[in-house]
This record gives structure tokens, C-alpha cells and sequence, in this order.
């Protein structure tokens, strides 16, 4: 199983073989609230690369969810959609949103590490 | 333009406040918690809410003045109790509601509770109304607070001995730390519950105390959450001037003496209105599952035809699930009409519904 690398739209993915798991990060939950509502992309759909993959509500605003990187879903996680405060309580482990068949690992590079997404998300601020 | 801040913008900010602009205020739209946890918070023990934005105006006079304010606001205030409180409207002379309000009849006067983004221009529009005839304050040197929930008669009584007496909708004068300050049992989140009015020097001290008697601060977040659950209009959203208070189902806050004698502000329209029916109403809106249809959602009738618009919709907490309010035409405006709510490109199905979405079952004087 690879590290975990995050996107500029606040996602987190982790690979494991060709298959890749999707969750929006710590920092993101912490500035949208209260999460009430999940939309998750239909299992068999294909998403691409920064395209829109589903959409998270607090109690103040609707946010889309992108997704890093490119692949058909082969599953997604109907435990947030019918209880999305599991996504401010664990949001990078247990409240992943859906796992990709992906297309072009190379699509992986551009992200970030750790490291650099927490510098990222501290001077973004928002 | 220069923000504004309230008087309690360092205890706002000791407790970690968010802050958004609000009507030229810096208001915390939520403290470290969070909307859900503070909406419950308040619906369960007692929240603190500053809205020292607000406008609080007083207007000096006689019963000449309630025979004036009658040809503005469609209430009786001349049989009005002294110290009791009504809702009302600020309309122009086609019923258009320029702002929400509630006056109090007090001693030498009234006073009357504007919406933050309204205040200067109501006060414009009454001062040229009234003719320039009466003294008008709108006071920025008292700040306002509500405390809302099913303790806070009691934790407030605790300070302020004798406010548990007031009977909802009415107010008096009480002291503070050797303040006067006038406290009514009112609010706008469904709760048992006081606005007080008090001082700028001394709201820090006051909020404080409650504080320590277990109240928590509440934010603008859950301010809507809760008004909303409630089934109460927010300015600029069910309420503005294309809309008249017959349209926004708030007939019951006109008075049926002040009808027949049509002879206040908006009077002919608001008749017409009742005797030949609105063509679009105000409703609540119930979705059918999680879907949240904010505010501006389209809705349709089951042949798909545009029926209306959603004018506040959120998550509500103690509802456990969405809620919102919008304009239908009338023709869909029966409870359980079937609708549906265009969400991003897709239709739901919801149901038109009776407001409140939430209903307190707390009774008066049981703490």
C-alpha cells in the first residue's frame, strides 16, 4: 500500500494495487462544519481527473467533492451518505467516500504528500 | 465602509468565534462547537444570542402617537397593554414589507425591534411618515441579547429576580449591576425565552454571568437552523418588498379591528388580498429524503410545471432532517401536495407541510 497524497481541493486518496480510496481531509471537514448531507458518485460511473464526484452540505452550504485523479467507482460508502456526522468524526479512515478502478497511476504525481499539504492547508487558510 | 463591530466582539472572540459580515456587522456565525451542537444546546438548556445589530428605536409621545403609529402598523396598539408586545410590519402603501419588527407599548412611548439591514432606512421612512412629529431615537449606546431555551427563565431569574412573572409577548423595566434595562419574553427560535436590552458597558458583565449559570453562546448559524424549524420569516428571504404579509401567510399578526378600518399603510391591498385570495404563498417545505433544497431552489408540480421558489432551506437538527420554506402558487399550496425540488440538476420529491417543523412540547413555569 502506497503513502497517502492530497489534492489542492482537499482530498486525500490511497492506493492500493489499482484500486484507489477517496475521502475529503481533516482540514477540509474543519472549515465546511457540520457535514449533513453526502452525495457519492454511482458505482459503475467513470470520473475524471479534478471533475466533479459527488457533493458534501453542512448546515450552511453545499460544496462539491472533485476527485484527484481519473477511474470507474467500484464502490462507495453508503455508511456517510446515511450518516454524514461520521464525516466530521473520521473523516480520513472510516468516512471515505468511494474507491476508484484507476486509470493512469502517473496521475498520482502531481499530488501532494503530507507534508506538503499541511503547509499547503495552513497557508491556504480557507 | 468601516465594519462594525457589537460590544461583545472580545467575548465572541475569547470563546473562538467564526465571524462573517452581516448587515455591516462582524457577527460569529458559530463558536467552537458548531451549528448542530448550538442549535441543540439551545432547544435543550439555553443559548445566548447577540444581536446588539439590531435595531432598537424608541419613539417619545402621547396617545396622539399610537393614533399615528396606527395609520403605519396594522395593529391595535391603543388597546394594547402597557409593556405588551406585538409583531408587525413596516409596509409601503401597496402591503410590500420593508421590514419585520416588533413594537412594545411602553411608558412615554414605544419601542420597536428593526432588522439589522433595515434600520436606517425604517427609521428614514417612520421619521417622514410621522411627519418629524415625535423624538426618535434609534439607541446604539444599549446593546441586545436573547437568551432562548427551556432554562433560561430560570438561569435569568437567578440575575434578575422577577422576570420569570412576564408572560410571553410582554416586557419591563428590571436593574442590573444598577442598570436599568428592559427585558421581554420573546424571541425567534421557537424556545421559551427574554430579550434584553441593556447598556454597552455593562452586556459583557451580564453575559458573562449567564455564562457561568450554564448558558452558552449561540451563533447566527444556528439563529437560522432554529428560526427556521420554528416556521418564522427571515428578512430578505421570505420577507421584502415584492411580497405583502397576506402573500408571506402572516395574516394572523394583522389585526382584525385595524382590517375594517382600513386606515393604515398597505390597508387596500391587504383587503383585497383577503377577500380575493394571493396568487403565490408562503409554505413549508418538507423533502422526501436527505436533500437540502437551499434557498433560490426551483420547485415543480408533479407535470413538471415551475410552481415556485425555495426561500430558505437547510438541515434541521432537531428535525433530523431537511427543511425549508418557500413561495408556491396557491394551487399547490395544501398541505401534502406533492412538489418537487431541483437540486443540482435533478428532481426530488417533497411535500408541502403545516409550520412549525418543530413544536416545543415545554410548558411554561416547568423547569
Amino acid at each position: 500500500m502506497s503513502e497517502v497524497k492530497y489534492s489542492k481541493e482537499h482530498e486525500w486518496i490511497k492506493l492500493d494495487g489499482d484500486v484507489a480510496t477517496i475521502g475529503i481531509t481533516q482540514h477540509a471537514t474543519e472549515m465546511l462544519g457540520d457535514i449533513v448531507f453526502v452525495e457519492l458518485p454511482e458505482i459503475g460511473s467513470s470520473v475524471e481527473k479534478d471533475g466533479n464526484a459527488g457533493v458534501v452540505e453542512s448546515t450552511k452550504a453545499a460544496s462539491d467533492v472533485y476527485t484527484p485523479v481519473s477511474g470507474e467507482v467500484v464502490e462507495n460508502n453508503q455508511a456517510i451518505v446515511d450518516d454524514p456526522g461520521k464525516v466530521n468524526s473520521d473523516p480520513e479512515n472510516e468516512a471515505w467516500f468511494f474507491k476508484l478502478k484507476i486509470k493512469d497511476k502517473a496521475e498520482l504525481d502531481s499530488l501532494m504528500n503530507k507534508d506538503e499539504y499541511d503547509k499547503f492547508a495552513k497557508e491556504s487558510g480557507s | 465602509m468601516n465594519i462594525k463591530k457589537t460590544s461583545l466582539h472580545n467575548l465572541h472572540q475569547q470563546y473562538n468565534a467564526k465571524f462573517v459580515e452581516f448587515a455591516g456587522y462582524e457577527m460569529p456565525i458559530q463558536y467552537k462547537e458548531g451549528i448542530v451542537e448550538e442549535h441543540k444546546f439551545t432547544r435543550n438548556h439555553c443559548g445566548i444570542f447577540d444581536v446588539s445589530h439590531m435595531g432598537q428605536l424608541y419613539i417619545y409621545g402621547d396617545d396622539q402617537l399610537l393614533e399615528d403609529l396606527e395609520k403605519i402598523f396594522p395593529i391595535d396598539l391603543k388597546n394594547l397593554k402597557l409593556n405588551h408586545s406585538k409583531y408587525s410590519f413596516l409596509m409601503n402603501a401597496d402591503a410590500g414589507i420593508h421590514d419585520d419588527l416588533i413594537v412594545t407599548k411602553i411608558e412615554g412611548g414605544v419601542i420597536i425591534i428593526l432588522n439589522a439591514a433595515c434600520k436606517n432606512s425604517d427609521f428614514e421612512i417612520l421619521q417622514k411618515t410621522l411627519g418629524g412629529k415625535y423624538k426618535m431615537v434609534l439607541d446604539d449606546e444599549k446593546s441586545l441579547i436573547a437568551i432562548q431555551g427551556p432554562q433560561s427563565s430560570k438561569i435569568l431569574d437567578e440575575l434578575i429576580p422577577g422576570v420569570n412573572d412576564l408572560s410571553f409577548m410582554s416586557g419591563n423595566w428590571f436593574e442590573f449591576q444598577g442598570s436599568k434595562t428592559f427585558i421581554t419574553r420573546s424571541g425567534y427560535t421557537g424556545e421559551d425565552g427574554f430579550e434584553i436590552s441593556l447598556e454597552n458597558s455593562k452586556i459583557e458583565q451580564l453575559t458573562n454571568n449567564l455564562i457561568e449559570k450554564g448558558a452558552k453562546l449561540i451563533g447566527l448559524g444556528a439563529r437560522d437552523t432554529l428560526r427556521l424549524e420554528a416556521g418564522l420569516c427571515l428578512y430578505g428571504h421570505e420577507l421584502d418588498i415584492n411580497k405583502t404579509p397576506i402573500e408571506a401567510n402572516l395574516k394572523w399578526a394583522i389585526s382584525k379591528k385595524r382590517i375594517e378600518e382600513k386606515n393604515f399603510l398597505g390597508s387596500e391591498k391587504i383587503l383585497t388580498q383577503i377577500n380575493e385570495g394571493v396568487q403565490n404563498i408562503r409554505v413549508g417545505i418538507k423533502p422526501e429524503g436527505r436533500i437540502i433544497a437551499r434557498e433560490k431552489t426551483k420547485i415543480f408540480n408533479e407535470e413538471d410545471n415551475l410552481v415556485g421558489e425555495v426561500t430558505s432551506g437547510t438541515f434541521g437538527p432537531s428535525v433530523n432532517g431537511p427543511v425549508a420554506m418557500g413561495y408556491v402558487n396557491k394551487d399547490f399550496s395544501k398541505k401534502d401536495t406533492k412538489i418537487f425540488l431541483e437540486v443540482r440538476g435533478k428532481k426530488y420529491p417533497a411535500n408541502i407541510c403545516g409550520l412549525p417543523f418543530y413544536k416545543k412540547s415545554y410548558v411554561k413555569g416547568v423547569n
